[in-house]
């Protein structure tokens, strides 16, 4: 008998990274072991560093945290000879709305991403490692301990990994609610003790990060990812997906489908035959409104613009992203107006603060459209609401702002029928 | 030399060193970039976005304020773009600003309100309901209005970096982020104040000042606090004659915006209800209020029939009042009476430093060394306490130039902190903590040693051979309490050639007249001379005025001009501020006595007897523009050997919140005090 | 202030988990664990954190108000946590929430007379794709629907 899973895996999916998460014991590193666990490692120990990050950079693997950028050319950025000791930092905060994905690969999976860390330790020449995982997945960051202590015990973590006599020590790291300190920096603040707030770029994290060490920071499913890229190659990753656009990934679907779910999709996947096929449709025969491709920070989609494959290059040529992988499905009862109301709730919960187009923006906007969800919608809010955000597209001091401002922007474009309605039926109601 | 590039903003050519920020390199340029957090002093923080400029070839806006310039750089600030911009985020702002402007202490010179007006977005697009927090007090002095705050994070950071106090921080998230304070509720902190006058907006206001007032219905008077010996220059508000308010907002003096609690509120006690405002003659019933003329005329009386007869003076000066009294006062005593007893309450040992450093014309620090120096040794003393201002310099030198700071001290001290060395020594083992950091000291550039009243005598002798035995260039400041301590000694209100120091006067059974000029000698102390007919020139009834047979209400520091000699040894102007009827100047009381005595000693008005003292005093021939103007003008240390003084050195030992017998008359000080908090570990009191 | 001997433990772990004199980054962890076990964070806990990791209570506090898990008085024994963040809002979540309301009888964050029960509109949680969804305290339960989340509650009360 098979073992539960979140959800029933497709015959369409292309399982890399997860073609471990049906196996019983899946998360032991027993289970790992048999199944390919730890090989890329020491072949990674034989290769000289460069070697490594040249790996990474066939495999055309790109960020998986939201930002896309390329993994191999961060890795790269590394000063791996400075004299201060580098650190590697998971950001394992995974609070896109929309994105569901790191939670399993930690929880079905946990050797695969520690494997992953290993090897960019070698190729950074780190020996210690952070999990910053949210303070809500508490229950993760216990099976992430579980899984450390075992690897630990079995000598897969500290003073000889694996036997090579190379030290690497692995902690988890809580944080305590904060959608803000998933971007990158703010975590790196919230990592040292302190509230959540972005760090002034220059410097960068890969020169002065972490205790203004030079860090190593990744998404858990880009170290999820490593393993695979060495074992069997970059190139073989790479060719899974499109040109630039290297491998797979874990795809959330969410919102209106019959089988909502997490399917690992190679890039480049037919987003229709994501919505139509993989996650079963949409219930009841409606039809498609519109798609929230990547996260809620992702300018939204029209029917129309969805059919498409799913890469970065296409989507980012569409004018949206494909961000962390959630992918959002609205069918036509999908009232615009609410949904927006409700993104600019969050952003507005989550702003941190800091700055004032971010800080008053997000307020200024949530208020607007509530006072248009509860009926006392003006026209010009409609105007304004785009005028504002334009504001603070681009502004702000870290990428919240814009994570607020561009499907708000998309959804007052692109649905102004719903804003309309809303007018209309004030009209009405007087 | 630093690098430089070659860039263009505006249209015009324009060098500059590389790396520079480029809003620094607009504004010496004389282009403007708006901006709220920005500050030169203290870390950067790009929060407001108001300082965002076009940069051609970049796609964004960028921030002024943290982006260096370089070479090719093309810069608009003032586009379309960039103008949009700023309405973009004045508009933000006062989504959540209440437009209080007609009634709020800012109003008037506020720096939102400057930009609303310059960049516009006075009318509003926002018709929703603004966030609102009620006002809290956080201590006697500080209240907080979180709706006005505009999250700028000045207030946070001169309290942490400035003041090294760590006071203020940033409660919740989001929009409803505000400034907080340490004890959850209220501040315990050293209450300087700086957090208000730093805030561009009137979300911080002072006890004080909130309500008394529109800014421009006050004259600005720029003077120098009279309560430590730092010298600080405060610019005192007044209206109609009352002070109502301290602050260094125009950066003049050597403080920039420097200033302690007492620079910035101690001004009250001008206006306590307990200042004399009549001469007074003690009666059988006690003191009553005699006119000034008989007053004046009574005492030349006493002082004539008492040089005729050989009678025997002892006189008390002060470490309040400014060089020219202090200046008129020996030559008074000198010359007027034929005493050498004159003397005031020392409390540094100047007399031997000036005697150790003969020869070393360059070995008296400034103000300013402490902020460029390489390395400053503080031995004996608890400058946060006792000299704010130093301990600030230090800690400004500490953060913008990494000085490095040794504290040798018998307790914890604010400058631990900073410092690369804290040697914890029992009270009179400060020269072997000290000798314990020769090697270190030895390997610096330069050095400055701060020292308190822990170092006289030998030991200072001992101190100083040390420095120069390090082969570096070495200096020094010798710590003194009061406002004028240094000018009085400089001017010679000293027991020289044999004469009587203070407490020989008060022990001597045989002395005839003992005049105590803005002094308070048996507050501590008995008088042992039955006989003496004493005279007493101050603002209020102290011990010591208690027991006078006339009582002389003289004038502040606030209410007169003058010269005062900071610790350093630098010159500063007095310029009075204020008027407290009935009183007057204890250089108009000199001059009304001498003039009924009958002595001639020259022309009694301040700018005149300061050029006596530029002519006869040494090391007092200071430039007269940089002292006209407002500035500090440095005085160079007595060049030869000087003589030893009988009589006793020891610090006043004031805390932050104490100012001699000063304090017990402010209302604020006092008000303060009753929460020193721990901070000061029981110290306050 | 004493915590129970397992948390000692964990605290001990955290503070040596990180580089040489950084205790400061155990606050937020230390924190919330705490909080767990003290039930809110109090004065007295913002001092003890301060005091292990050597820093000032004024620096715990600015961590407490950012932080969105962090509270300064006590939530219900079961803290019942409800997303209505788009994922969930499209598949009920807002709706669970009204009845989660109803069902209770208080509002956001608000706690039931007797201590047992507080309620949370939150964020995102990371369970879209099982929407909608409930935490209550640390434990997740997906697809929820007002029925279900009604049982759950009454056996809750059940096992008391
Ligand atoms: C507001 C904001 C929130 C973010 N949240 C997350 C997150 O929860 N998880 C994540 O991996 N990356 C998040 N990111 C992206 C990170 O800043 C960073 O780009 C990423 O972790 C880098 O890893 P990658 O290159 O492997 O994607 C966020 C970014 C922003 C601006
Ligand atoms: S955009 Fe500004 S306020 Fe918003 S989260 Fe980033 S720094 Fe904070
Ligand atoms: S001055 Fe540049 S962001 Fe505030």
């Amino acid at each position: 008998m098979a073992k539960q899973l979140f959800n029933q895996p497709s015959p369409l999916e292309t399982m890399v990274l997860s073609k471990r998460f049906a196996l019983e014991g899946s998360e032991t590193l027993d289970v790992y072991l048999k199944n390919d666990g730890f090989k890329a490692f020491l072949k990674a120990k034989e290769m000289t560093p460069e070697a490594i990050i040249d790996e990474v950079k066939a495999s055309a693997l790109r960020g998986r945290g939201g930002a896309g950028f390329p993994t191999g050319l961060k890795w790269s950025f590394v000063p791996r000879t400075s004299p201060k000791p580098r650190v590697i930092v998971v950001n394992a905060d995974e609070s896109e709305p929309g994105t569901c994905k790191d939670r399993l690969l930690i929880e079905y999976d946990p050797h695969q991403m520690i494997e992953g860390i290993l090897i960019a330790g070698l190729a950074v020449d780190a020996h210690v490692g952070y999990v910053y995982i949210r303070g809500e997945y508490r229950y993760l960051i216990e099976k992430m301990d579980r899984a450390i202590a075992e690897a630990y015990s079995k000598g897969y973590l500290g003073n000889n990994v694996a036997g090579t006599g190379w030290k690497f020590d692995l902690y988890t790291h809580s944080g305590a609610g904060a959608y803000e300190c998933g971007e990158e920096t703010a975590l790196l603040d919230s990592l040292e003790g302190k509230r959540g707030i972005p760090r002034m770029k220059p410097p960068f994290p890969a020169v002065a990060g972490a205790w203004g060490l030079p860090t190593l920071l990744n998404n858990v499913e880009t170290f999820s990812a490593i393993p695979p890229i060495i074992r069997d190659g970059g190139a073989a990753f790479a060719a899974l997906g499109t040109p630039k656009n290297g491998g797979t990934r874990l795809v959330c679907i969410s919102g209106h489908v019959n089988k909502p779910g997490v399917y690992e999709l190679p890039l480049g996947f037919p987003m229709m035959k994501a919505i139509d096929e993989v996650a079963g449709g949409i219930p009841g025969g409606r039809k498609l409104k519109a798609v929230v491709p990547g996260g809620s920070s992702c300018p939204i989609l029209t029917a129309s613009e969805c059919d498409i494959p799913m890469d970065y290059d296409t989507l980012a040529k569409i004018g949206s992203m494909l961000g962390s992988g959630g992918m959002v499905v609205l069918d036509e009862t999908t009232d615009m107006v609410r949904f927006a109301l409700r993104i600019m709730r969050f952003y507005q919960h989550e702003s941190c603060g800091w700055c004032i187009p971010c800080r008053e923006g997000t307020t200024w906007l949530r208020k607007i459209l509530q006072r248009f969800y509860e009926g006392h919608g003006r026209r010009e809010d409609i105007s304004l609401l785009g005028e504002l955000s334009k504001n603070m597209l681009g502004r702000t001091f870290c990428a919240l702002g814009d994570a607020a401002a561009m499907p708000t922007i998309s959804i007052v474009e692109k649905f102004t029928e719903d804003f309309e309605r809303y007018l209309a039926r004030e009209t009405v109601a007087v | 030399m630093a690098e430089l590039v070659k860039l263009n903003i505006n249209g015009r050519e324009i060098q500059a060193e590389k790396g520079a920020l480029l809003i620094e390199v607009a504004r010496q340029n004389g282009i403007e970039v708006p901006a709220f957090c920005y500050h030169e002093d203290y870390t950067l923080q790009a929060a407001c976005r108001m300082c965002l400029v076009e940069i051609e070839k970049t796609p964004k806006l960028q921030v002024g304020c943290t982006t260096p310039v370089a070479e090719g750089m093309v810069v608009h600030t003032e586009s379309d773009v960039v103008k949009k911009a700023r309405k973009g985020t004045l508009e933000f702002l006062l989504t959540n600003h209440p437009l209080d402007c007609p009634v709020c202490d800012k109003g008037g010179e506020c720096e939102l309100q400057d930009m609303v007006f310059r960049y516009g977005a006075g009318e509003s697009r926002f018709v929703e309901r603004k966030h609102h927090v009620d006002e809290k007090q956080w201590s006697p002095v500080v209240f907080f209005d979180a709706p006005r705050c505009i999250l700028c994070y000045r207030c946070v950071r001169a309290c942490n970096e400035g003041m090294g106090v760590g006071a203020l921080g940033i409660g919740n998230r989001g929009v409803i982020s505000e400034i907080v304070p340490n004890q959850g509720d209220h501040l315990e902190c050293d209450e300087c104040g700086a957090c208000i006058d730093i805030c561009p907006v009137g979300a911080l206001t002072s006890g004080s000042y909130r309500y008394q007032t529109r800014p421009w219905e006050m004259d600005h008077v720029g003077t120098i606090c009279t309560h430590c010996a730092d010298g600080c220059k405060t610019t005192l508000g007044v209206r109609v004659d009352k002070i109502v308010r301290g602050n260094n907002r125009d950066r003049s003096g050597i403080n920039n915006e420097f200033l302690c609690v007492k620079g910035r509120y101690a001004f009250d006690f001008v206006e306590h209800p307990e200042r004399l405002q009549s001469p007074m003659l003690k009666t059988a019933k006690g003191h009553e209020p005699i006119s000034w003329s008989k007053a004046i005329s009574l005492i030349a009386n006493k002082f004539g029939e008492t040089v005729l007869a050989g009678g025997k003076f002892g006189v008390v000066g002060s470490n309040h009042t400014t060089n020219e009294e202090n200046f008129f006062l020996a030559k008074f005593a000198r010359e007027g009476l034929g005493t050498k007893n004159i003397d005031h309450h020392r409390t540094g040992d100047l007399a031997t430093f000036f005697d150790a450093l003969s020869g070393k014309p360059d070995s008296l620090a400034s103000s300013g060394d402490l902020y460029n120096v390489k390395a400053v040794l503080v031995v004996g003393s608890d400058l946060a306490q006792q000299h704010p201002f130093l301990s600030f310099q230090i800690r400004a030198n500490f953060r913008h130039h990494n000085a490095h700071v040794y504290a040798v001290t018998s307790g914890p001290v604010r400058e631990d902190n900073q410092a690369i060395a804290s040697v914890r020594v029992q009270k009179g083992g400060e020269l072997a903590g000290v000798e314990s950091q020769r090697d270190k000291l030895k390997a610096e550039v330069n050095l400055v040693i701060v020292f308190g009243d822990a170092i006289q005598g030998d030991a200072l002798r001992k101190l100083v051979a040390f420095g120069d035995s390090l082969g570096i260039p070495v200096k020094y400041v010798c710590l003194v309490d009061y406002s004028n301590s240094r000018g009085a000694f400089d001017m010679g209100v000293l027991p020289r050639d044999g004469g009587l120091s203070r407490e020989q006067v008060l022990a001597a059974a045989d002395l005839d007249v003992l005049w105590v000029v803005g002094a308070n000698p048996l507050k501590n102390a008995a008088l042992a001379s039955k006989k003496a007919f004493v005279v007493v020139q101050d603002l209020f009834l102290s011990e010591t005025a208690q027991q006078a047979d006339i009582v002389l209400p003289a004038a502040s520091a606030y209410e007169k001009s003058g010269t005062v000699t900071n610790v350093c040894g630098e010159v500063q102007k007095l310029k009075a501020a204020a008027k407290v009827m009935g009183t007057k100047t204890d250089l108009e009381i000199f001059g009304l006595l001498a003039k009924e005595m009958g002595l001639n000693l020259g022309i009694w008005l301040p700018d005149k007897v300061f050029e006596e003292i530029r002519k006869t005093v040494h090391g007092y021939n200071v430039p007269l523009p940089i002292v006209a103007t407002g500035g500090a003008a440095p005085t160079m240390p007595l060049n030869g050997r000087v003589a030893a003084l009988p009589g006793s050195i020891a610090s006043a030992n004031d805390t932050l919140f104490t100012s001699g017998s000063l304090s017990k008359y402010s209302n604020v000080l006092n008000a303060v005090m009753e929460s020193p908090g721990k901070l000061y570990g029981g110290e306050g009191k | 202030m004493t915590f129970s001997p397992q948390l000692e433990e964990i605290f001990a772990k955290m503070l040596q988990q990180y580089p040489e004199g950084r205790t400061r980054s155990a606050v937020v962890p230390m924190l919330i664990y705490a909080q767990d076990e003290v039930g809110s964070v109090n004065r007295e806990l913002i001092e003890e954190v301060a005091r292990r990791c050597k820093v000032t209570p004024l620096q715990v506090d600015e961590v407490v108000g950012y932080y969105s898990m962090l509270h300064r008085k006590p939530m219900g024994k079961y803290h019942v946590q409800v997303c209505t963040n788009i994922s969930c809002l499209l598949v009920g979540g807002e709706e669970l929430y009204e009845s989660a309301k109803k069902k209770l009888g208080i509002g956001h964050k608000q706690v039931t007379a007797d201590g047992q029960f507080s309620l949370e509109e939150v964020e995102c949680m990371g369970a879209c794709s099982w929407a909608p969804a409930v935490e209550i305290n640390y434990d997740f339960h997906h697809f929820v629907t007002p029925e279900k989340l009604n049982q759950l509650i009454d056996s809750l009360k059940r096992a008391q």
